[in-house]
């Protein structure tokens, strides 16, 4: 008898929900290549994040309690994101630790939660992907994605297995890129200062692709790597593992570049 | 000197990121401080053990503070010292005045102190006729330029060596003007030179404490110049100052501590000089104060024991949470308007002069966790700006256009029919505007957004439509 395969439930992000289809796409055909069966909840919203960043814990608990309902049957919740992977496994502990009567189910769902590229790797076990890529990328390493999750030679492992692809690494892909949420609106000249020190290193790279895991700092880098002109093209990791990148143009790219 | 405060801390920044000085200055953190920190930890195996030890420490020592300064108190009155317990800062400066006063004092050294920043000692003393003589090199620049300090540990980061020769040549009367001051050698030689002077001459010393040590009543200084020791043995008088949570049970806890604390403030192993001090001078010591004091000082500590912020006293002052600190790296040290600048001010400010006050602070960070990661202690610090977001929160001093923002964002991603259809109006509304361009260079309401850098325009339907125009096909619509 062959084991049944896992079942996971995607969280899709609220941005990628809105903004970037394509890396849900992605998400699901890496999960489905890697054995699992992926469905989609379609209740989710977000994660709750920017409310319980913003001290407004109220808002956040309205906001995150459904998930843990909608996500109890699965057998791994997964989010192409660190960030909002991150905010169930470490903050929703927190979140609902004052109700003993949530704790448990809250426990359950942190512990099965995981952000994409690491669940591949570290629960999967896929050491290579399939796809095609001919070129140079660097890598971002996002900041929730690496401290709180540990997520970094991950994604560098399965990039290093597609044929034609070579990783030119940023000179500090540690260093926040000035996203941060409601940060980049609330402070918008520091937000901009960080970022415009992250295209520089970018730049200096010579990469021609940026790659990240999470979707609010591509669009913050993307965004500025815009703002000055620059044809560094702009994606989320997944896109490339799962070899879409035909499917959409680069963040904040024309049609056809 | 402008005098910057917490509350206009975006106008701080406005001007920080402009100050060409200022940016070229804080180009200097990586090499300085962080590649020598991670250096240091690189050739240290027990590095991480060593900071849970020191974390652990420091947390049996807040859960029995009464103890250990009662014990403190009591052992170096037995050395001959004397302990003044003050609630807050008026006090504290009232204490020092009255030992200056009661010691026919005319001169005061002193050395670097955080605590006496704090307090606006030097304001005060000078108020009352004191020369007062900083004798860290940083501090004595910053004292001649009439500046706070920018960094806790290298308090005029800020200042260029040429503005120090400018400062020098205007201050120091009576030499060739001519004189080369291009080298840092040169500089802390004539420093020394003139301090040399002052140390003879000196009645009052005052120093703050890296630590006390409960067990023997001793008060520990960490510092490179050794002009804090010079400070408190010369000087007829030592005051040292030291808010409450300075205090360890024992030598040895001590000695722990200090293996985090030089490699995380500075990279070196040790720092130069590290000074005990145990009462005053007793019969047959060859140097040493005629009078040895300290002052213990809440100001605000004890309101934090038992609450969220707790850990935040584990503290050792060591810096490296911001030099590490993206936000600290872009605008420097004087733009957060307070003594403690970094993310360790953007916990302890709001703690010591209020949130309401200081609330920009805990909000400046975008929670990347780089400070928590070079913690010696492990202090949650973005977990610890957090908890000061929700009490702004709840006592509604967040901008009103803010909390109804969130509140209605919340509001729809708790409804999820009606957030589905909002989103799928909003993708194509946002991808329409783009018109292909894949972005979007001005978007109202986004000001904060797209005057920085280009809005990048969704794909045009959401990933759940496209999701359940897919199971349609499939004849498996959930
Ligand atoms: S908070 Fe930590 S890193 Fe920052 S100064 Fe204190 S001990 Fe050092």
């Amino acid at each position: 008898m062959t084991p049944s395969k896992p079942r996971v439930g995607l969280f899709v992000t609220c941005l990628v929900d809105m903004f970037r289809p394509t890396v849900g796409f992605s998400a699901v055909k890496l999960l489905e290549e890697a054995g699992c069966d992926v469905d989609v909840p379609m209740d989710q919203t977000c994660c709750g994040q920017p409310a319980f960043n913003s001290g407004d814990n109220a808002s956040a608990r309205k906001v995150a309690a459904p998930l843990i309902d909608m996500f109890a049957d699965y057998d791994y919740v997964v989010a192409p994101s660190g960030s909002c992977a991150g905010m169930i496994k470490k903050h929703f502990p927190e979140l609902f630790a004052d109700d003993p009567a949530m704790a448990a189910r809250v426990q359950a769902l942190s512990d099965k939660t995981h952000e994409l590229v690491s669940f591949l790797t570290d629960i999967m076990k896929v050491d290579s992907v399939p796809a095609e890529f001919d070129g140079k990328v660097t890598y971002h390493d996002s900041c929730s994605g690496l401290r709180e999750l540990k997520v970094k030679q991950q994604p560098r492992k399965l990039l290093n297995s597609i044929k034609g692809l070579e990783i030119s690494e940023l000179s500090e892909p540690e260093t926040c890129c000035g996203f941060g949420g409601t940060f980049c609106v609330k402070y918008p000249e520091i937000s901009g200062k960080m970022v415009g020190d992250k295209t520089r290193d970018i730049t200096e790279t010579g990469a021609k692709t940026l790659l990240a895991g999470d979707l609010g700092c591509l669009m913050n880098m993307a965004g500025k790597l815009a703002r000055e002109g620059s044809n560094v093209e702009v994606r989320h990791v997944a896109e490339v593992l799962a070899d879409m990148t035909m499917a959409a143009p680069p963040i904040a790219g024309k049609e056809g570049e | 000197m402008s005098v910057s405060t917490s509350p206009n801390f975006k106008e701080n920044v406005h001007g920080a990121l402009r100050d060409e000085s200022l940016q070229r200055a804080l180009g200097r953190l990586k090499t300085g401080f962080r590649d020598k920190r991670l250096a240091a930890i690189e050739n240290l195996p027990e590095f991480e053990a060593l900071r849970d030890q020191a974390r652990d420490i420091k947390n049996h020592t807040l859960e029995n503070l009464d103890h250990y300064l009662l014990t403190f108190e009591e052992n170096v009155k037995a050395n001959g010292g004397h302990v003044h317990w003050c609630a807050d800062a008026e006090e504290a400066r009232q204490v020092v005045a009255k030992i200056c006063r009661d010691t026919n004092a005319k001169s005061v050294l002193k050395g670097k102190s955080m605590i006496s920043e704090e307090i606006a000692l030097n304001d005060f003393l000078e108020k009352q006729d004191l020369k007062v003589v900083e004798t860290d090199l940083g501090e004595y620049i910053i004292q001649l330029r009439h500046e706070p300090p920018s960094h806790i540990i290298a308090p005029a980061i800020h200042v260029h060596k040429e503005e120090v020769a400018d400062s020098f040549r205007e201050t120091h009367k009576g030499r060739d003007p001519n004189r080369s001051l291009d080298e840092p050698r040169e500089l802390l030689d004539e420093a020394r030179e003139v301090m040399r002077e002052h140390f003879f001459a000196a009645d009052v010393g005052i120093t703050g404490a890296n630590f006390l040590i409960a067990e023997t009543g001793t008060s520990v200084i960490v510092t490179n110049e050794g002009n804090g020791d010079l400070t408190q043995t010369l000087s007829r008088v030592h005051v040292a100052i030291a808010s409450l949570e300075k205090v360890v049970p024992t030598l040895e806890d001590a000695s722990s501590i200090l293996r985090v604390l030089a490699r995380s403030a500075t990279g070196q192993e040790m720092s130069s000089y590290t000074t005990f001090s145990t009462g005053p001078r007793r019969e047959g010591d060859l140097d040493g104060p005629e009078e040895y004091h300290v002052i213990l000082l809440d100001n605000g500590r004890s309101n934090m024991l038992g609450t969220e912020f707790q850990d935040m006293l584990r503290c050792i002052r060591c810096a490296a949470c911001m030099n590490h600190c993206p936000v600290y790296g872009a605008v420097g040290g004087h733009a957060y308007g307070w003594v403690y600048p970094g993310p360790m001010g953007s916990v302890l400010s709001p703690s010591l002069i209020g949130v309401d006050e200081a609330g920009h602070l805990p909000n400046a960070s975008t929670f990347c966790g780089k400070c928590e990661e070079v913690c010696p202690m492990r202090i949650p610090l973005p977990k610890m700006m957090r908890h000061w977001r929700e009490r702004e929160f709840e006592k509604h001093l967040s901008p009103s256009s803010f909390r109804y923002g969130i509140k209605t964002w919340a509001f729809f991603a708790s409804k999820p029919r009606l957030y589905r259809a909002v989103t799928g109006i909003a993708s194509k509304v946002l991808a329409k505007m783009a018109g292909g361009k894949g972005r979007i260079a001005k978007l109202p309401l986004a000001g904060g957004w797209t005057d920085m850098r280009d809005f990048p325009a969704p794909e045009g339907k959401t990933f759940k439509e496209l999701w359940a125009e897919k199971q349609a096909g499939k004849g498996d619509v959930k």
